[in-house]
């Protein structure tokens, strides 16, 4: 079964846990420069807002790859770099309307979330607060439908 | 490891930036952070000299846990010799700053001297660079870190800098980083200011600049700590709901709330003022103070309270810059403005806290010394003339102007910027001042809470509830309860108390995590970080070796065994209503046993015995 990243920004507590955890787990380090998945904070409004690759079905990424480095899992359904043939070009960074594809000067490839290969990923095993989810990719919408038929009044009469 | 073994060092008087290898000797010694940076500093500076002169240093210092995945791990110190106590001066600050340094690579800064002009420090990875501030002297803190940003197209930079109170060098300056988080106490941010250094931004993207031991044994010890502060009702409910000020109603509700200079020890005010009034809809907005928690680096409690105050409150009507939301109050800066004044306009206070964060203030300082003040205009002895407005007890107009004129370093602001008491003894009361060793009480009545005086009279930073925090036993009964009436069984326990913060400030992690997290949880964290022997025992002994060497550089500064004492309203006037009616602080029953347990002299001075078993 897909599933897809549920990021619920409304938890967010801008703690980091979840950058942390993709840093460490692709590059081994805390460092969150590093981090595939950003959280970004809207000071003036209070607001925390975690970020990172939607796995667009139809990638632009993917189709604007040059070298065909970007490629689509096809159990997972995430679209991971290819390291070895990633030239650095960056064209997908520039055809991504996300800005979710991001170029590492160190290694002179690009990176982006690649769902850490199917299992529970670490930023949504990291996340304190539950911000951020590893759902069934048929049901994202799952708990606000579940939100607002629960807000729906089956029985008037009773009021 | 988790250290990155590098210290930057910059001298500002010569511009001279030089890199060391970090004493890995005195890192086994004194773990990182508070413990670490007071030994370099120990070692480094005269105890005597005078903290605004230029021979005096100041220490950015992180630990072996920040900027680390361990919960809290984003924690940093600022060592220096204090200004407003001439202690020694530890101020801890949250926030995103220290994590980045240690991402750029540094375990410390040691700043030197004093530039010629006012200068900022940009760390980036291994390159720092001493570079012109002109334009930013004078600037708030909000507009320095927005400049530098801007400037350096860098929206990631973290910044740590200070407003105008560190230029004007008010005695409680702070340094502030992330907008809203401050190493506040003791005037760090004044001897920033007397540097003529602005602020200092870094930025770090170097990915193997350090790494634990174990990293698997890290990540599972990490995780499992995660869970402990998860199930925990106070880091796990309260305070992620309330943040600190959850003690509001809690502590008033024991008796032990020091109202208006101390003067009563409950306020009629409180809940007016409290975590619970701030989720309140306003009558005057329908709008709640609290907009939403935050977290610091890695913080998986999220006490930090965001607050938005009502566009139409007196204090921010026509000044748009405070319509958004900015850090709100938390339980010591609503006290101090508050309660310790007779004020309870919860509005008001969220908007001095705006500018504490803003001018980089310290907000229990600022709060404690306008309720001297004030304390003082009541008596008759401090008149109009003198102060330019009338200041009596519980006016919200004068707590407010004030804390503006302070900022400002304008008029009777100035006097206030020195704090309670040179404020007190300007005015031939220097009881007046509700201090200990020249740094005011927060927001614990010590004749309530018996080991709270004796922690307050023996804290080497001057009077404080975070070195130590007997609120833990005597209130909220962790890890076990204790009569908060009783003096007995304080002294050991809070030896044990002082000594675990010290362990806890040295690694890099935030107090609050011990309501929930015994030594052991701490322990399991750093053995991995670290690798090599780190038992419990040997954490223990680090802590009081700290303690014992920042007990040692006061004694070399000038302070005895007289300064571990209170002032006379604490030991002689009894509280007159509550719980706690009748009461004084019993500290001539608990000083002379918490001496021998320290393995200290009867005049307080760490026996030879003592210094030899800790290694100093």
């Amino acid at each position: 079964m897909q599933k897809s990243l549920k990021i619920d920004p409304n938890k967010c507590t801008g703690c980091l846990q979840c950058e942390m955890a993709c840093a460490t787990k692709h590059h081994g380090t805390f460092t969150i420069s590093r981090s595939r998945i950003k959280v970004f904070s809207f000071e003036a409004e209070g607001r925390k807002v975690p970020y990172t690759c939607t796995q667009c079905d139809e990638a632009w990424c993917l189709h604007a790859c040059p070298v065909e480095a970007i490629r689509k899992d096809a159990r997972t359904g995430a679209k991971y770099v290819k390291d070895d043939l990633c030239v650095g070009c960056k064209v997908c960074t520039i055809a991504c309307p996300f800005g979710t594809v991001n170029y590492v000067a160190a290694t002179g490839k690009v990176q982006k979330c690649d769902l850490c290969g199917g299992d529970q990923p670490a930023c949504a095993q990291a996340c304190p607060t539950g911000a951020i989810t590893y759902v069934d990719a048929d049901w994202t919408g799952l708990d606000r439908m579940r939100q607002w038929a629960g807000k729906t009044d089956t029985n008037p009469a009773a009021v | 490891m988790t250290w990155t073994q590098k210290i930057l060092r910059v001298n500002l008087t010569t511009g001279e930036i030089r890199t060391e290898p970090l004493n890995m000797a005195w890192a086994h010694q004194f773990l990182g952070q508070r413990g670490l940076a007071t030994k370099y500093l120990v070692e480094e500076i005269d105890p005597t000299l005078d903290p605004l002169s230029p021979a005096n240093k100041l220490i950015i210092a992180t630990g072996p846990l920040t900027g680390t995945a361990a919960a809290t791990g984003g924690r940093w110190s600022v060592i220096t010799k204090g200004p407003l106590t001439g202690a020694i001066a530890c101020s801890n600050s949250g926030g995103f700053f220290g994590a980045e340094l240690k991402f750029a690579g540094w375990d410390m800064v040691i700043l030197e001297g004093r530039a010629e002009k006012p200068v900022y420090l940009l760390i980036e990875n291994e390159v720092a660079t001493l570079l012109d501030a002109s334009h930013l002297w004078g600037r708030t803190v909000w507009e320095t870190e927005e400049t530098l940003k801007h400037h350096h197209q860098d929206p990631q930079m973290r910044v740590a800098s200070i407003g105008r109170a560190g230029e004007n060098q008010v005695l409680f300056a702070a340094i502030v980083n992330d907008l809203h988080r401050a190493a506040g106490r003791s005037g760090v941010g004044a001897v920033m200011g007397s540097k003529n250094l602005k602020a200092i931004a870094v930025r770090g993207t170097v990915t193997d600049a350090y790494r634990p031991a174990d990293p698997e044994g890290f990540a599972k010890a990490v995780a499992d700590a995660k869970a402990v502060l998860a199930a925990n009702g106070v880091t796990g409910q309260g305070l992620p709901t309330y943040g600190t000020q959850v003690l509001m109603n809690v502590i008033n509700e024991v008796g032990a709330l020091p109202t208006r200079n101390h003067r009563d020890i409950q306020f009629e005010g409180a809940n007016a003022i409290s975590g619970e009034a701030m989720h309140e809809k306003r009558p005057t907005d329908g709008k709640a103070n609290l907009v939403t928690n935050a977290a610091c680096f890695g913080c998986t409690i999220a006490c930090g309270r965001i607050s938005k105050l009502d566009p139409g409150h007196f204090t921010v009507k026509d000044k748009p810059q405070y319509h958004g939301c900015s850090g709100g109050v938390e339980y010591e800066a609503a006290w101090a403005l508050g309660a310790a004044n007779g004020v309870s306009d919860l509005e008001a206070l969220t908007y001095v806290n705006f500018l504490c964060n803003e001018q980089g203030m310290d907000p229990i300082t600022l709060g404690a010394t306008i309720g001297a003040a004030m304390e003082l205009y009541d008596l008759g002895i401090l008149t109009k003339e003198e102060a330019g407005l009338e200041l009596p007890t519980g006016s919200v107009e004068a707590m407010v102007k004030l804390s503006e004129l302070c900022a400002a370093g304008e008029g009777f602001g100035r006097i206030i910027g020195l704090g309670s008491r040179r404020l007190c003894a300007k005015y031939g009361r220097p009881d007046l001042s509700m201090s200990v060793k020249g740094q005011e009480f927060p927001a614990y009545d010590g004749r309530g809470l018996q080991g709270m005086a004796l922690e307050y009279a023996t804290s080497n930073r001057g009077a404080c509830h975070v070195r130590g925090y007997m609120v833990s036993p005597e209130v909220l009964g962790i890890p076990m309860k204790m009569d908060p009436c009783t003096t007995e069984g304080k002294a050991p326990m809070l030896k044990t108390f002082q000594d675990l913060t010290a362990v806890v400030d040295s690694a890099g992690i935030c107090l609050f995590t011990t309501f929930a997290w015994g030594g052991p949880d701490i322990q399991s964290m750093i053995q991995p970080a670290l690798g090599g022997d780190w038992s419990l025992d040997r954490l223990m002994e680090l802590g009081e070796r700290v303690w014992n060497l920042e007990r040692r550089f006061n004694l070399a500064a000038g302070l005895t065994g007289k300064d571990d004492t209170l002032p006379p309203r604490l030991l002689n006037e009894p509280a007159k209503a509550g719980p706690m009616k009748g009461r004084v602080a019993e500290l001539g029953k608990m000083l002379p046993e918490y001496y021998e347990v320290r393995g200290w002299t009867a005049e307080g001075v760490p026996t030879a015995a003592t210094v030899q078993r800790l290694g100093l």
